[in-house]
């Protein structure tokens, strides 16, 4: 079966700023599938390109199998989109929105039960312009799912969102793969893709830099733990001798050994051979930021 | 045709529940037209093909067209390039609304602003003013339909070409006035200097203004008029489907 989205060589300039340089990528169908980057690496350009938006400037794209700039209008109708940057009028009603939304796509879901699912029934006669930011992007997020499409793009989908409606939308956005909608999940947020992505992109100055499940892309590129206790012992060198130990590091009694993956293990079994048994021992893995950091050679924020 | 119908009647609901937005397009040319019916409401044009004509005759049915102008040069682009610069017309893109149902819904919407315009501009003229009931009320209303469709394209038009909903209002006020001016709309033509006429019969409400007065007052249906407007509205439709932009 052909990937839900295929992206070859995709390229995006504006003017003299290169927005994407060069972006492959597939996304299977069902899965959950995070672009992750810092803003500005290019990733909501390249949604954009995939849901007919913009016009890609070299590459090329298949989205359900169609081209999104010559089928656009076929393709709107099997995506959904919850765009970062969008509005509706001030005045339009909730209901009269996902109303109107739903009736575009005949045969899409009963988009009462959209709202329902997305929390909004309390809402339903409330004003656009009168609702929180939060409200707005579970709004948006319901109106990207009421044609009951193939393939929904989220675009910083919890921005915007407290922390509990954080948990809630991302319960939502897994039943919604469960259903069966492929899910493109553009995020900045290290956390979010961490938890609720099948396999991520790491995207970073246009680029696509790594690829993989979460778990495979800490494995692979954050080889270290580190092993964290406290000792007061004078003399530790011995722990530099002790297998896979790359680095010891000492701020008074804190004692932080970085190392390769069976570290922890040789460490403790050192630590009782020497009569010392902290009971702070502990072992830190490393997360995606460690990984973000490794690859992309800056943190998130810059 | 389900959505059409759903966008327009929420465009309604949106100007119901801000009525402050159809001031302009609706209001003003109702007290124009108080203030020039105090001013020339009791004479007749005194020279030219109208001569003999009550002033009120011709000012009743040319304000209709001056309501419809005002939805094509002001409201329609200040409301279409609000959407586009607030990212209404994106978000509408992206769930799959086609030009046709966006700009339909407008036309739709317009053509019920510009008659409410018209009943109560008619209403006015004839109760206030004396002015005679419409000779040829289907008539009239032919020249209503297309030149609402001319002034709905030349909106559009406007909106597309205006890189902001301020750039359309400034834009678009300039050019009500200079139409409200040489249309016959203000001062009566038999007393505008020659070049203000012309420049007048080069822009379409003067066109629309005669194809709404001849079936009014009794001349029946202008038809050289009419194909004028309904060529100016479109040529205004062919470039404004190669010039629309989302956003």
């Amino acid at each position: 079966m052909p990937p839900v989205i295929a992206a070859e060589h995709l390229q995006k300039r504006y003017k003299d700023f290169v927005a994407v340089a060069d972006a492959s990528f597939v996304v299977e169908r069902g899965e959950i599938f995070g672009l992750l980057g810092s803003n500005g690496a290019g990733k909501t350009t390249s949604v954009e390109c995939l849901q007919g938006l913009r016009h890609a400037d070299g590459g090329t794209l298949r989205v359900l199998g169609l081209d999104p700039l010559t089928q656009a209008r076929e393709l709107r109708r099997r995506i959904g989109s919850q765009l970062q940057e969008a509005a509706l009028p001030d005045h339009v009603r909730v209901w009269e929105a996902l109303d109107l939304f739903s009736s575009i796509t005949p045969g899409g879901r009963d988009w009462r039960e959209v709202m329902e699912q997305w929390g909004l029934t309390d809402k339903r006669k409330a004003s656009f312009h009168s609702l929180s930011g939060g409200q707005r992007q579970r709004l948006f997020v319901a109106l990207a799912l009421v044609n009951s499409p193939e393939v929904v793009f989220l675009d910083e989908m919890t921005t915007g969102l407290d922390p509990a409606s954080r948990h809630v939308a991302w319960d939502l956005v897994r039943r919604v793969r469960d259903m069966g909608t492929t899910v493109v999940l553009v995020t900045h947020f290290m956390e979010e893709a961490e938890r609720l992505c099948d396999r991520i992109a790491v995207m970073d100055a246009g680029r696509i830099v790594a690829e993989g499940t979460p778990q495979k892309l800490v494995s692979g590129h954050a080889r270290y733990v580190t092993v964290m206790f406290s000792a007061d012992a004078q003399d530790l060198t011995w722990l530099d001798a002790v297998p896979g130990v790359e680095r010891v590091t000492r701020h008074g009694a804190r004692v932080e050994v970085r190392g390769g993956g069976a570290v922890l293990a040789h460490v403790a079994a050192a630590l009782v051979a020497h009569g010392i048994a902290p009971p702070d021992l502990r072992v830190e893995q490393p997360t995606l930021e460690d990984v973000f950091l490794t690859l992309t050679g800056h943190d998130m924020e810059e | 045709m389900r959505v059409l119908f759903k966008m327009t009647w929420i465009e309604i609901k949106l100007l119901a529940r801000e009525p402050v937005t159809l001031v302009f397009s609706f209001a003003l040319p109702v007290l124009v037209l108080v203030l020039l019916g105090g001013i020339f409401g009791h004479e007749r044009m005194d020279t030219g093909a109208y001569a003999g004509v009550a002033m009120m005759d011709w000012y009743v049915p040319s304000y209709i067209g001056l309501v419809i102008a005002s939805i094509g040069t002001v409201s329609l682009p200040v409301h279409l390039s609000a959407y586009r610069e607030r990212g209404v017309l994106r978000r509408f893109r992206a769930s799959g609304v086609s030009e046709a149902v966006l700009l339909g819904s407008q036309l739709l919407v317009s053509l019920g602003v510009a008659c409410a315009g018209a009943i109560s501009i008619s209403v006015l003229g004839i109760v206030v003013y004396g002015a005679q009931m419409a000779v040829a009320p289907a008539e009239v209303a032919l020249a209503y339909v297309v030149s609402t469709f001319c002034f709905v394209a030349i909106g559009v038009l406007l909106a597309s070409l205006a890189p902001t909903a301020r750039a359309a209002q400034s834009v678009g006020l300039l050019l009500w006035f200079v139409l409200l001016l040489v249309s016959g709309t203000s001062a009566p033509l038999d007393r505008l200097p020659s070049w203000m006429v012309s420049l007048g019969k080069a822009l379409p409400l003067y066109h629309s203004v005669v194809s709404l007065v001849d079936p009014w007052i009794g001349r029946g249906t202008n038809w050289t008029q009419l194909a004028i407007v309904a060529a100016v509205g479109a040529v205004a439709t062919l470039v404004t489907l190669r010039v629309f932009r989302w956003e």
